[in-house]
């Protein structure tokens, strides 16, 4: 019994395989009708399904494929033509059969339909397209099916196999004596095991670096190149090309297209490219999904395609290849487009987005709206003209294997649809970082480069609190991982510094010098007189000159301290010989002197708020990209990825956890979930916000004289108070848009007049970057204005004093920055002659 | 003839808590830790239990008793629930305790909060009370209150 069995499970399997490369072959044959090789393959391939079932005893299914081969003989020897009717009733008896193969799979017989209809279709055909040369239907099969077959059925196999492969050579299945057929548990089981060897191994790697014993190291290096191997080698027995999935998909294209009256034609390019068996399951229906969208909603009728100057035959364009250890797929279709129109009253409609938010949306962000869950249900979109049929589906699936989904819509010209995914999921390289004591795991995909602070040069910039980064003249925005995941807590003590306490304690110099003197205080001598043994030394001396040793403010502060101190001991001990008088007369120098120093904290305070030693690590999430500041990058390793637990699985930010070298967990940072949080790209109509900061450090920033130096024209130089500008950005210029008589462009939700600085200056400059547009976004109170400006220049820390006040509007006068002649901009007055009458200026809660 | 269970006993703050044997993985002594941010207050960290990683819960925290007193290292009960297992935060173990079931009563009105929520009741011992722990309720709760119970 269970020796049948088993000849019956790969009789299933062989037949199916038979059948898909049948039906790949079927639509192919449309193209070329006339390739002989092409007819023969099909021929074999269901003479193979018919012997053997015949041996099998599966009389029905065996009658089904008789018939099948007799219309398919008439076709192969030239007696008949095939028509497009003829090859749906090929295609038709392909399905019947996996239908019987279906229950004979489920029930171990093969059923009591007797498919006459079929039957009597296949017959007719014969008839009536068939010459009569052919003597009746039969085929040039034998008359008794038995054991003579089985002989033959071998020789079929390989001829099938053999000969497409030589005529089309585009890979498909092709199997040879050298391959077995593995259980996939069997193959998923070995490749949990190789995940827990790989994590063996790191801890033994680890171990060894440690111990320090030659041999073992050696040792170690073995294994780790074994294990190396095996892993590829398990994760290849896992790989299956693309086109394993591709080649279902030319019977849906040519089916859809036959009921929606289209014409369509598709092409696959890379179908060779490998994935990982679990990754093609999970893409399977996602991709399906997006050809029958492309067929139904992006091609157009033949007619509309005349009309349009399109050739008739619309052109569906698949396309795999290997990119930076993914995997890309692009779906492209040359169809109608998105009609954003359509999308945007569905989803007006359905309520999902408000009138306010679709006014200002670009194109682009319209065409995301097919992406929001509710607005795609089949019946909805296929009344507008548009598409989507569960794109939100598509896109959650395609996410959940660690995947990305992008769109880019043309109207009237196309639509492409690209995939990103993971070669596997299993074992991924990572990059381990670390923040205040704690590692983290970074999926290489994320990485772009990194980059480390060194202190001094350039460092990290603020744009109204916000953290920036020019990284190659490009702003960066900056997140702080340890603030978002809110781990200052665990920070060591000893590195903390109150700098407020350190100041209060000088200034208390002044007083208790006073006491002193009075006699009313006693103080040890060799206590103050020794620089390092007050608060602040013992800082200054230990953990402040480790972290800021470097910094011009740090030995600045350290001389005027010492001095300080020294000044302190001279007054002391003129007071302890009596000579108080003589001490009174110093207290002016030592008072300057204690001023000096609290100015030198304040001064080193400033430096370490912008001194960061650290590493930005700049990854790419959502097509943006931002810093990461860790305190530490540790190393590259490949990682097991390990799910969290349920309790933790509502936390965006880690995608989970692995086991490292030395045994402990380290969570797996989720980089887009990472970047949502930290607000860097928005989330679905969420509203981006100031990240991280305190609103006491915001306050005491906008009290200094912070400039942003921006140029106009030629040579014009103009300054803002950066307390003023809400952000810095770049916007294309063709999405400058027109409200009355205002310039204004879509920007976060809303419509931001715009005003152009050159015009209100009279110096008639363009801008140096022809396609895009340097936007100076000034925020009062909700009150938003776009300065456009033809070059951000720079951020200085300045006292400004204005030399020459200005009675031209909008301006408060002119001013000596960084050496030269520099206009300081009225941005309140130019902000109220933009949005008309007097801005109400109300009290900021934030 | 009365019927008997099997209970791990096991104690928080003085008292005596039990979960049934069959729920129990196993038992561990003090494990590394790694915390994670941004997760709901009683959730303490993940272990690695022979590679497979495992959330660690305060046990305190989650039955909203007093913080553990500083430098007393919890002990792992690992439990099986429907997600996988998870381990409870301890004080200390105890041995497995044969309890008779007539002896159990549920808990009095009186007792309100989280606490009325996860103990379905409890066995009268000779001198004392095994306060029986439901498990599924400790775990499945964390996600929805975690707002209420979190103070990290």
């Amino acid at each position: 019994m269970d020796q049948l069995d088993e000849i019956v499970l790969e009789f299933l399997t062989e037949s199916h395989e038979g059948l898909d490369q049948m039906e790949r072959h079927l639509v192919e044959l449309e193209q070329k009708p006339d390739d002989k090789e092409l007819l023969k393959a099909i021929f074999r391939s269901i003479h193979t399904i018919k012997g053997t079932c015949g041996f099998l005893g599966f009389t029905r299914l065996e009658s089904v494929t008789h018939h099948g081969e007799s219309l398919l003989a008439l076709l192969r020897d030239g007696l008949m033509r095939l028509t497009p009717e003829v090859t749906s009733l090929l295609l038709r008896t392909v399905d019947t059969v996996r239908g019987i193969l279906a229950t004979i799979e489920a029930q171990g017989h093969d059923g009591k339909e007797d498919h006459a209809e079929l039957i009597a279709d296949l017959d007719e055909t014969i008839r009536t397209h068939g010459r009569r040369k052919g003597e009746g239907h039969g085929p040039p099969a034998d008359p008794e099916p038995g054991e003579v077959e089985v002989a033959t059925v071998a020789e079929a196999v390989a001829d099938a196999v053999a000969v497409p492969a030589s005529t089309n050579g585009d890979g498909g299945s092709s199997v040879t004596d050298s391959t077995i057929r593995v259980d996939v548990e069997l193959l998923d089981r070995l490749m949990t095991q190789v995940g827990e060897l790989v994590l063996s191994r790191n801890q033994i790697l680890q171990y060894a670096i440690d111990v320090k014993d030659t041999a073992f190291q050696a040792a170690s290096q073995r294994l780790n190149l074994i294990t190396t191997e095996l892993q590829e080698g398990v994760m290849k027995t896992r790989m299956q090309p693309i086109g394993n999935v591709w080649q279902k998909f030319p019977r849906v294209v040519r089916d859809l297209s036959v009921s929606f009256g289209k014409e369509v034609r598709i092409e696959m390019l890379g179908r060779d490219t490998e994935l990982d068996k679990t990754i093609i399951e999970a893409i399977k229906d996602p991709l399906t999904h997006l050809i029958r969208n492309a067929v139904d909603h992006g091609i157009e009728s033949p007619e509309d395609r005349e009309a349009a100057g399109k050739p008739r035959e619309g052109v569906l364009r698949l396309r795999a290849f290997h990119e930076g250890g993914q995997v890309n797929i692009e779906i492209a279709d040359d169809g109608a487009g998105i009609d954003t129109e359509a999308v945007k009253h569905k989803a007006l409609d359905k309520g999902l987005v408000s009138p306010d938010q679709v006014a200002r949306m670009t194109e682009r962000e319209l065409q995301q709206l097919l992406f929001l869950p509710g607005l795609s249900t089949a019946k909805t979109v296929t009344n507008v003209s548009g598409r989507g049929v569960g794109m939100d589906v598509v896109k959650t699936n395609i996410e959940k294997i660690g995947g990305m989904v992008d769109m880019q819509s043309v109207r009237g010209e196309g639509t492409v649809l690209k995939i990103k995914i993971p070669l596997t999921l299993a074992i991924i390289p990572a990059l381990v970082v670390t923040s205040q004591g704690e590692r983290f795991a970074i999926p290489q995909v994320n990485l772009l480069e990194l980059v480390r602070l060194e202190e001094g040069i350039e460092g990290l910039e603020e744009i109204h609190g916000v953290p920036v980064y020019r990284l190659r003249g490009e702003l960066l925005p900056i997140v702080h991982l340890d603030q978002v995941l809110s781990l200052h807590k665990t920070k060591p003590e000893s590195e903390k510094v109150d700098f407020d306490a350190l100041i209060a304690a000088h200034h208390a110099w002044r007083s208790r010098l006073d006491r002193i003197i009075a006699g009313d205080e006693a103080v040890d001598r060799s206590v103050v007189t020794d620089p390092a043994k007050c608060a602040l030394g013992k800082w200054l001396y230990g953990a402040g000159k480790e972290q800021f040793g470097k910094l011009a403010e740090w030995r600045l502060l350290e001389g005027i301290h010492r001095r300080m101190h020294e000044s302190l001991g001279l007054v002391i001990d003129e007071v302890e010989a009596g000579e108080t008088a003589l001490a009174k007369s110093h207290l002016g120098t030592v008072d300057g002197l204690i001023r000096e120093t609290v100015a030198d904290i304040e001064k080193l305070r400033e430096a370490t708020l912008s001194f960061q030693d650290a590493t930005i690590v700049v990854l790419r999430a959502d097509d943006r990209s931002f810093g990461l500041v860790v305190d530490e990058v540790n190393e590259t390793t490949e990682i097991v990825v390990k799910p969290l637990g349920k309790q933790l699985k509502g936390i965006p930010v880690f995608a989970g956890a692995t086991v490292m070298g030395d045994g402990r967990v380290a969570l797996i940072l989720d980089v887009l979930g990472l970047a949502q949080e930290a607000s860097v790209v928005s989330t679905t109509g969420g509203e981006r916000h100031v990240t991280g900061r305190d609103a006491a450090s915001q306050l005491a920033e906008e009290d200094r004289d912070t400039l942003l130096i921006l140029g106009v024209g030629e040579s014009q130089r103009v300054a803002i108070p950066i307390a003023m500008v809400a952000r810095l950005e770049e916007v294309p210029r063709r999405s400058l848009e027109v409200a009355g008589e205002q310039e204004v462009i879509q920007y976060r939700d809303s419509i931001l007049p715009l005003l152009r600085l050159s015009n209100l200056l009279g110096s008639g400059g363009t801008g140096d970057d022809p396609d895009n547009l340097q936007l100076v976004v000034y925020n009062d109170d909700g009150r938003e204005v776009g300065i456009v400006v033809d070059r951000i220049l720079d951020i200085v820390e300045d006292r400004v004093a204005v030399e020459k006040p200005s009675d031209r509007p909008g301006l408060i006068g002119s001013a000596v920055v960084q050496g030269r002649i520099t206009d300081l901009l009225d941005i309140r007055s130019i902000v109220r002659n933009v949005h008309g009458g007097a801005p109400e200026f109300s009290e900021r809660t934030a | 003839m009365s019927t008997t269970k099997q209970f791990c006993s096991f104690f928080l703050e003085g008292h005596t808590f039990g979960v049934e044997v069959t729920r129990v993985q196993e038992v561990l002594r003090f494990q590394p830790m790694t915390p994670v941010p941004l997760a709901p207050g009683v959730v303490e960290g993940l272990i690695n239990l022979r590679g497979q990683i495992v959330t660690a819960i305060d046990l305190r925290r989650r039955l909203s008793l007093p913080p553990r007193p500083e430098g007393a290292s919890p002990m792992n009960v690992v439990v099986r629930t429907d997600d996988g297992s998870v381990s409870l935060l301890v004080d200390e173990i105890g041995d497995v305790m044969e309890v008779a079931e007539e002896t159990f009563e549920e808990p009095p009105e009186t007792l309100k909060g989280a606490a009325r929520e996860l103990i379905p009741g409890a066995f009268k011992l000779d001198r004392r009370l095994l306060l029986v722990l439901d498990t599924d309720r400790v775990i499945s709760g964390i996600t929805a209150t975690s707002g209420a119970t979190g103070e990290g």
